[in-house]
């Protein structure tokens, strides 16, 4: 496989598809269900508005990854790049879209996010996150990462909570499950050695506006 | 405090020897202006935004309402407005944001265009005799046609054609969400859509079920907060539109506040409850015209190619190029939205300020898509401040295939133009979500209302063409030389590609 964009595009259903190869942009776009296991890069915005289903992705993936995605777990073993998990939200509580990395995300993780979950584990990195504008608007849903995160990496709107026990005990089944796919052992990573990160207010613009 | 309070915008006064004391003004008002005091009716005009609830529904016409009752020192440069927005944002510090489209005086290209008729030299063609073609077909058109002869000698046609919209009239309704305006206005103009043979809008505000029975009169939009896109939305729709922007507010995302965001809207956008639903500036997996085509084929591979894509562009300097990119990109049709265009609420200084007129739109995105060889690609649908037949006449003969009407259907359901559609308490149930205001628009009676508009359009754009010989939409179509410009500037002329009256 090398470049075959739109691969479960709109699909629906309980299948499994394996890809070998880099497929191409916008892998699992609109996806339902289905479970992709990629055995290398991706590309563009794999999970772009998915709704439910699982990638599985053995290297990096490029910019966007999981934008907009409403539902699902999207798993990347190494790095991403710009704007990922940009404007994930929740509907539903079962419906909690998942975005795990690996490795560390360049700029504008988690912009706009308004809802579920982004967890980067900065796995081989001196510290996880290194690049500016975490979580800018964020408005609902956390980012978690391993380990400190300075303070001028945040965004707009986003504000650091302290990761706690109870926490830990939210994500560790996440965390278990991610490791299980990519031959971790989860127990190097089940402490409280996180930060959390979440919205500052629901409402990150309504101090901005006067009417007329 | 200082700056004190700014004279109220409107003065209200009951003629007391007309009212009859029945208290109806009291029900109707959403905004608080009157109360009942032992046996007399107060008023509060301060409260007033001139929706004129009340003096629609007072059976005597008792009710007198005046505009500006307290003069400024008159003054050309710093105006009544431009004095209030000062002591607004003195007081506040913030962003002013506005409801409805550009309220500024700037004149109207559309009324400095005169249409043409026949006289002597060539009949007029009268639509009561002769059929008049009307019948607009959205999306690619081939270049040429391919056919083969089948063995029995019949003649077959070998080009696949690409999946058009069929329009009995080349008026659509355009995309106001539901959020934006209650579900009851929706269903309203679905109906009137269906009925009409035509199309309406979703907005970025998911398909509610109750209009599943007109999702085939539905454009289902697919913008930058992607709010309740999923695959089955996508199938539902007749066509498909992605936003880009919009013409009130070029350049901006929106957000619904979480006021607005009820169980229903909630249900329908897919997201929390009372959460604002922010949609970003960009959207964020469109940085290039490359990523453009990707989410178009995207959209495309997900519906298996049945279904026409839009795309939706807000009017500005550089429409005709972008314009041409969108037409290579694999879209059927693109939207200019001119900066004349509706809104909920947008910031008053993008609302004046950004964007150009959708007249000069329209004639430079046909003339640049003509001369590149690429007309036949896309279909233009124009929009923004189109009010009326002859509006959408001139559009036509400018290049446009069809247009978006949406203050203007809004104007159908009793909408009379206040712009407070911000604040939830749209006396019309119109542009609000609070129960009791919106039972007071019936859907039944709401889409008689928009379809006779649309009608009524229809009727006389058929009247229009007979009267310049014309009996079918296609030779209205880009037929420039039915315009003659009046008061227009040379450089004007020139990108209308029209000449001055009397040439």
């Amino acid at each position: 496989m090398l470049g075959q964009r739109f691969i479960g595009d709109g699909l629906r259903g309980n299948a499994r598809i394996i890809i070998n190869g880099v497929p191409g942009g916008d892998l699992g776009m609109f996806m339902s269900g289905p479970t992709c296991i990629i055995h290398g890069n991706a590309e563009h915005a794999p999970g772009n508005t998915m709704d439910s289903g699982m990638l599985v992705i053995h290297g990096s993936a490029g910019d966007a990854v999981a934008h907009s995605m409403r539902g699902g777990t999207v798993f990347v073993k190494n790095n991403i790049g710009y704007r990922g998990g940009i404007h994930m939200k929740q509907y539903e509580v079962e419906a909690r879209p998942i975005l795990v990395v690996g490795g560390t995300a360049h700029s504008f993780l988690g912009e706009y996010m308004a809802g579920g979950l982004v967890l980067v584990l900065g796995i081989g990195k001196e510290k996880a996150m290194t690049d500016r504008g975490i979580g800018s608007g964020i408005h609902g849903g956390e980012i978690i990462v391993r380990g400190e995160v300075d303070d001028y990496l945040l965004g707009v709107g986003a504000k650091k909570f302290k990761f706690t026990e109870n926490d830990l005990e939210r994500i560790a089944p996440i965390i278990k499950n991610f490791c299980e796919q990519f031959g971790y052992d989860p127990a190097e990573f089940l402490d409280t050695n996180y930060t959390r990160i979440g919205p500052a207010s629901s409402r990150p613009f309504a101090s901005k506006y006067v009417w007329e | 405090m200082t700056l004190g309070s700014v004279p109220p915008k409107f003065k209200v006064s009951i003629d007391r020897d007309q009212c009859m004391d029945c208290g109806r003004c009291i029900e109707n008002c959403s905004y608080g202006v009157y109360r009942r005091e032992g046996d007399k009716i107060l008023i509060e005009s301060r409260k007033c935004t001139a929706c004129l609830r009340c003096v629609a529904m007072c059976p005597r016409d008792a009710i007198t309402l005046t505009e500006k009752p307290v003069d400024y020192r008159s003054h050309p440069v710093w105006t009544r407005e431009v004095r209030e927005d000062i002591i607004n944002q003195a007081r506040s510090g913030k962003i002013i944001l506005s409801g409805m489209g550009n309220a500024r005086d700037l004149p109207i290209i559309y009324d400095r265009l005169l249409l043409d008729a026949c006289q002597v030299t060539n009949p007029s063609i009268d639509p009561l005799r002769e059929p008049m073609e009307l019948r607009t077909y959205i999306g690619k058109k081939p270049s040429r046609l391919k056919f083969r002869k089948t063995e029995s000698g019949d003649v077959e046609l070998e080009t696949k054609l690409a999946p058009n919209l069929k329009l009995d009239t080349p008026i659509m309704i355009g995309h106001m969400s539901f959020g934006a305006i209650s579900l009851n206005s929706q269903l309203s103009m679905a109906k009137a859509a269906a009925e009409r043979g035509t199309y309406m809008g979703t907005g970025e505000g998911g398909l509610h079920k109750a209009l599943y029975p007109y999702q085939d009169h539905m454009i289902v939009q697919v913008a930058s907060g992607r709010f309740g896109v999923n695959i089955d939305y996508l199938e539902r729709g007749a066509a498909i539109e992605i936003k880009i922007g919009q013409g009130a507010k070029p350049g901006i995302g929106g957000h619904l506040p979480g006021e607005k965001v009820n169980e229903e809207v909630s249900r329908t956008r897919m997201i929390p409850l009372g959460s604002d639903a922010i949609s970003p500036a960009p959207h964020h997996d469109i940085y290039s015209i490359e990523d453009l085509v990707q989410l178009i084929r995207s959209l495309k591979e997900a519906t298996e190619w049945r279904k026409p894509v839009f795309v939706k562009i807000a009017a500005v300097h550089n429409v005709s190029s972008i314009a041409a990119g969108i037409a290579r990109s694999s879209a059927d049709a693109v939207v200019i939205d001119g900066f004349r265009g509706g809104t909920g609420a947008a910031p008053k200084v993008f609302r004046d300020h950004v964007g150009i007129p959708i007249e000069a739109a329209i004639s430079s995105v046909d003339q640049k898509l003509r001369d590149q060889g690429v007309r036949n690609e896309i279909s233009i649908i124009a929009s923004g401040g189109i009010r009326s037949s002859a509006d959408l006449a001139k559009s036509i003969a400018l290049g446009a295939d069809a247009v978006y009407i949406g203050t203007a259907a809004l104007v159908s359901l009793g909408c009379r133009v206040c712009g407070n559609c911000y604040r939830n308490l749209c006396p019309w149930g119109i542009a609000t979500q609070r129960p009791d205001l919106v039972s007071r628009l019936d859907p039944e009676q709401g889409a008689v209302q928009v379809s006779n508009l649309i009608k009524g359009w229809t009727l006389e754009l058929s009247e229009l063409m007979g009267a310049a010989g014309i009996n079918s939409i296609e030779s209205l179509r880009g037929n420039r030389d039915r315009l003659r410009g009046y008061m227009l500037d040379e450089g004007m002329l020139e990108i209308l590609d029209v000449l001055p009256a009397g040439a």
